[in-house]
């Protein structure tokens, strides 16, 4: 008896780890991705268009050496260790064009690391 | 100190301060026997008394660089070298905000870069040369290899009653001056009075002047926190590669033109920075030395630093509008 109940914990358990899990994924699903590698002296894609009030993930990949991320009016303030990945999520309120730059200092180039954020 | 001193104080300190390259402090002192007693009540108060004297600040040599847009190498840097020393009265002291030299990955050239520059820079006749590194000095390797040639990137010195304060907003390879030298700095001004004479060099602006170009120190609030409690706060910095002028409070900021390509106006650009377009025909427009302070009736001892080929921004700071920043007579 105290074993069939172990065990009814146990499923219960696991299933609320499964319902839990899920919801994250629905979740993380729901909010569009947009994949952008930096690598001296530019970012790619150099430009992308969100839409205003919709949250959107950022997955920013360097393929060389520390990169920065910065653009203040989105408050986007991100660093990007060397051959590494990371995620940012933003969501934009004001529609307009907007310059982001690298502001980790990587090399000669550096001042013109740049990328174009859109939000209609 | 009674209001009619005050006001002599003005007129005699501020007719006559130097803004941008060549800066005197307190010139007109040399012949005006009632400031002397002046400047000795500022000196009860901030600890040590001022007494006249002028510094150069010059700005983003970049040694190293050669190409487009700018195809000059040191050629402007020497030009300016050459100037100082022509100046009637030495200065004191230079100060350089940052970029001496171009980053380079390869160590070696590196090292002879800076070693050109303490070459090109020790022809200057001036006792003493002050520098800070800019983000190509030092943004590659932390400021290791510039404190082997130059020392601290963040110290102080006092100097004829005016205290100077070297930022480094450029080693931590971000724009910004970080936490523990926000601690040093307030340990560094904790000793002075409300009214001491601040100087404050650094590279880039303390202030949100063109973010998307990096013109910026992301923690510039802070430090303008700290300073924002003492009256004579005068913040020098370079990066920008043009003229400019900004106040926060009761601090004033000043950038020195470039000694290599110059930036355009960042008001009349939408989008990225490009750098002004290289004129052949005028190869030191916009770059180096400028003069922009004049006592009113006197000729300028520094008019001799305009020459034909820069477009002279000559702003004429009279009265208390430049004076009050360096020197603002303390409230006995």
């Amino acid at each position: 008896m105290k074993e069939f109940r172990l065990r009814i914990v146990l499923l219960s358990f696991s299933a609320l780890m499964l319902l839990s899990t899920g919801a994250r994924q629905v979740q993380a699903d729901s909010v569009p991705v947009i994949d952008i590698t930096a690598k001296r002296f530019a970012f790619s894609p150099d430009k992308i268009t969100l839409k205003k009030d919709q949250t959107v993930k950022l997955r920013i990949h360097s393929e060389d050496v520390t990169h920065g991320f910065f653009l203040r009016p989105l408050k986007l303030d991100a660093e990007i260790p060397a051959g590494q990945t990371i995620e940012v999520t933003v969501t934009p309120h004001n529609p307009g064009t907007f310059t982001t730059i690298c502001d980790h200092f990587c090399g000669a180039n550096h001042g013109n690391m740049n990328m174009t954020i859109v939000v209609e | 100190m009674k209001p009619a001193d005050r006001r002599t104080f003005l007129k005699i300190a501020g007719s006559s301060l130097g803004i941008g390259v060549l800066y005197s402090a307190f010139p007109a002192a040399r012949s005006h026997g009632e400031a002397e007693e002046l400047f000795s009540a500022l000196g009860r108060t901030s600890g040590e008394k001022v007494s006249p004297f002028s510094f150069v600040q010059l700005s983003d040599a970049h040694v190293g660089f050669n190409g487009p847009p700018d195809p000059l190498g040191t050629k402007a840097f020497e030009r300016a070298v050459d100037m100082i020393n022509a100046l009637p009265q030495n200065p004191d002291l230079v100060l350089f905000t940052g970029d001496l030299t171009h980053d380079t990955e390869d160590r070696t050239v590196h090292v002879a870069r800076m070693k050109q520059f303490q070459e090109i820079s020790k022809k200057i006749n001036v006792p003493l040369i002050k520098c800070v590194p800019g983000e190509h000095d030092a943004g590659l390797d932390g400021g290791a290899l510039y404190r082997e040639f130059f020392g601290e990137s963040h110290y102080s010195f006092d100097h004829r009653g005016v205290h100077f304060v070297a930022l480094d907003n450029v080693s931590r390879a971000k724009p910004e001056i970080g936490t523990e030298q926000l601690d040093w700095l307030k340990k560094d001004l904790a000793g002075f009075s409300k009214s001491a004479p601040i100087v404050v060099f650094t590279h880039r602006p303390l202030f949100d002047l063109r973010p998307d170009w990096e013109w910026f120190t992301s923690d510039g609030d802070d430090v303008m926190n700290v300073l924002s409690a003492y009256d004579n706060v005068t913040v020098l910095y370079g990066h920008i590669h043009r003229d400019d002028e900004h106040t926060t409070g009761s601090v004033h900021h000043y950038a020195s033109r470039s000694l290599i390509f110059a930036f355009p106006d960042p008001a009349g650009v939408l989008g990225p920075r490009k750098a002004t377009p290289f004129d052949k025909d005028h190869p030191f427009k916009n770059l180096g030395i400028r003069t922009v302070a004049f006592n009113g009736k006197q000729e300028p001892a520094s008019r001799s630093l305009s020459i034909e080929d820069i477009e002279l921004t000559a702003r004429e700071f009279r009265g208390i509008n430049g004076a009050q920043q360096i020197l603002r007579t303390p409230k006995v």
